[in-house]
């Protein structure tokens, strides 16, 4: 009796955080309300765990302190990372909530093996599939983001064979299980297989499809966290994992779009390699070049200017110089805004994190949709380590292979600065026609170093 | 073990539950601005580390060794994304400011 109480409190403990979890999320649509919205998990969290805790199926603490204890050492630090490594920090999380999933998964088959159902089997293997590539494969995508591995697509000839093969062996031994479920020996197979397929399926994919890339493996893991719920019976998982799920779905989808391609185009599609041989083709051409002080006499004589940053402000760690140009320009009466792509760096909203850090207000930080019909009347538009995404090449030139693809419309401006290193084409390889424009203005030079020299410009030459 | 019938009815609860939460995630996800793509991210892994309450029973409930261990690791994968996705999502959203209104 007094256990059916208690997991009647457990259960009410679980649907009060699921509405947090809800709200939480609702509350996230505004950066105003945004900080409710956290507090508001974590509240959601807390009264979970605290009434799981005290559930009477937990009758020994000894592990769970340790692992909290651990959890803990791991995590704080995991959350103080700066906020240029925040892609690698999430893909690490991916891993771990992978890790988690499957590892319930299987101690649940161990536990229950070999009185299990054929839709207990189904719904195990299937959890632990999706956990377990999701782990291996967010453990590549974090250390391509840390570039512990090489950041450009690594593809070999039939690779989408293997890589599907291996997949299918997975489910050919799903398929074995299930009708199996005795067959113990199998489910290590079934666990390592799906490990491979998980590496299999990132290595292949380049850096700058990672947005892609790190929001499908969010929605994987939702996913396995879902499952995980309907194997246990517990709608607090089934809740969080379809929330995570379609999180991680939207986000896919979004950056699908804004790059004009498909899920099957990014996972299977090997980009680098195609545009290695379009890059072959390249003519020479004339291009115009500044120094820092004709660059800083030109943004100080515009009424408005649109910063447009890419993953190359990011490797550079010169979103803190464009604070200081903006700063200037801003104080000389300037409207200065941010254009920023949905696929720029190297996760979704990656370059807002970065500006906002800077302390750029965000209401100066505009999405592709709000900016591109403000460019015709930008006096400069000035671009700092981006690339594809201003490509005009991808509204003109049919043979382009980022045809297609929205882009922000700097061409429209009046001028347009771009500070680049050297001509050469980025790892995508793809030649940018707009660099070759009369209203083009290459400013050569590290991102950093340079905004420096026009910040420094700006505020000794008086103008 | 619950019989055939009623797992049957598990799973369709679940399916239903798994259904409307999904919709109503996307209603709700679809209207946070790209400006805070990165925090939704965060936020959403620190939610789903709530498989932590799977975590503790299978750890704490002593079925066999294997599984006490396979529970302890994972109540530590969870917990770490569970209390590091929550900070970094509050940092995260400190960061984002309005302009001050202009000094004239």
């Amino acid at each position: 009796m007094n256990h059916i109480l208690q997991q009647q409190l457990i259960d009410l403990a679980y649907i009060v955080a699921i509405v947090l979890f809800i709200l939480a999320l609702k509350w996230l649509s505004s950066p105003a309300t945004a900080r409710h919205g956290v507090f508001a998990g974590e509240f959601g969290a807390a009264l979970a765990v605290i009434a799981t805790l005290c559930d009477y199926q937990v009758i020994e603490y000894k592990w769970i302190i340790v692992a909290l204890v651990v959890g803990a050492i791991v995590g704080i630090p995991l959350g103080l990372v700066p906020m240029t490594a925040v892609p690698q920090r999430t893909a690490m999380s991916h891993a771990f909530g992978a890790l988690a999933a499957a590892m319930i998964g299987i101690a649940e088959y161990y536990v229950r093996v070999p009185n299990i159902s054929k839709f207990e089997m189904v719904e195990i293997a299937l959890e632990v599939i999706i956990g377990s590539l999701s782990l291996t494969g967010s453990l590549i995508a974090a250390g391509k983001l840390q570039e512990v591995l090489p950041q450009r697509p690594i593809t070999y000839k039939g690779q989408n064979i293997v890589s599907l093969s291996v997949l299918g062996a997975a489910i050919v031994i799903a398929i074995w299980l299930m009708i199996h479920p005795g067959a113990r020996q199998l489910f290590p197979a079934m666990i390592v297989v799906s490990l491979v397929f998980g590496v299999l399926l990132v290595t292949p994919i380049g850096g700058a499809d990672m947005p892609t890339v790190i929001s499908l493996l969010n929605s994987y893991v939702g996913l396995s966290a879902a499952l995980l719920g309907f194997v246990l019976n517990n709608k607090v998982l089934v809740v969080a994992g379809a929330l995570d799920g379609s999180s991680g779905f939207i986000l896919s989808v979004i950056m699908c779009k804004a790059m004009n391609r498909s899920f099957t185009n990014v996972m299977f599609g090997a980009f680098g390699q195609v545009q290695a041989s379009a890059a072959a083709v390249k003519e020479e051409r004339t291009v115009r070049s500044a120094t820092a002080e004709e660059a800083a006499a030109i943004l100080g004589a515009a009424s408005k200017v649109a910063i447009v940053p890419g993953y190359g402000m990011a490797v550079a760690q010169a979103q803190h110089k464009v604070r200081e140009l903006f700063d200037i320009l801003t104080k000389k009466g300037i409207d200065v805004k941010f254009g920023i792509h949905p696929v720029a760096g190297r996760m979704p909203g990656h370059m807002n994190v970065l500006l906002a850090e800077a302390d750029i207000p965000y209401d100066r930080l505009m999405d592709m949709d709000a900016i591109n019909p403000e460019f015709p009347q930008t006096d400069v538009v000035l671009i700092i380590g981006a690339n594809d995404v201003t490509n005009p090449a991808a509204k003109t030139d049919q043979g382009s292979p980022i045809y297609g693809m929205p882009i922000l419309e700097v061409d429209k401006a009046r001028t347009v600065m771009v500070i680049k290193r050297s001509m050469s084409p980025g790892f995508a390889g793809i030649a940018n026609p707009l660099y070759y424009e009369d209203k083009t203005l290459m400013l050569f030079g590290d991102a950093k170093g340079f905004v420096g020299d026009i910040v420094r410009e700006l505020t000794g030459g008086g103008h | 073990m619950p019989s055939g019938a009623s797992q049957y009815g598990i799973l369709i609860d679940c399916l239903y539950v798994f259904v409307l939460a999904g919709f109503i995630g996307f209603e709700v996800i679809k209207r946070v601005s790209p400006l805070l793509h990165t925090p939704l991210m965060a936020l959403t892994n620190a939610l789903d580390a709530i498989v932590v309450v799977a975590a503790i029973i299978i750890a704490g409930r002593h079925s066999s060794t294997l599984s006490t261990v396979l529970g302890a690791v994972a109540v530590a994968a969870a917990f770490s994304n569970m209390v590091g996705g929550f900070l970094i999502t509050d940092r995260m959203l400190r960061m984002f400011k309005l302009s001050k209104p202009k000094k004239r």
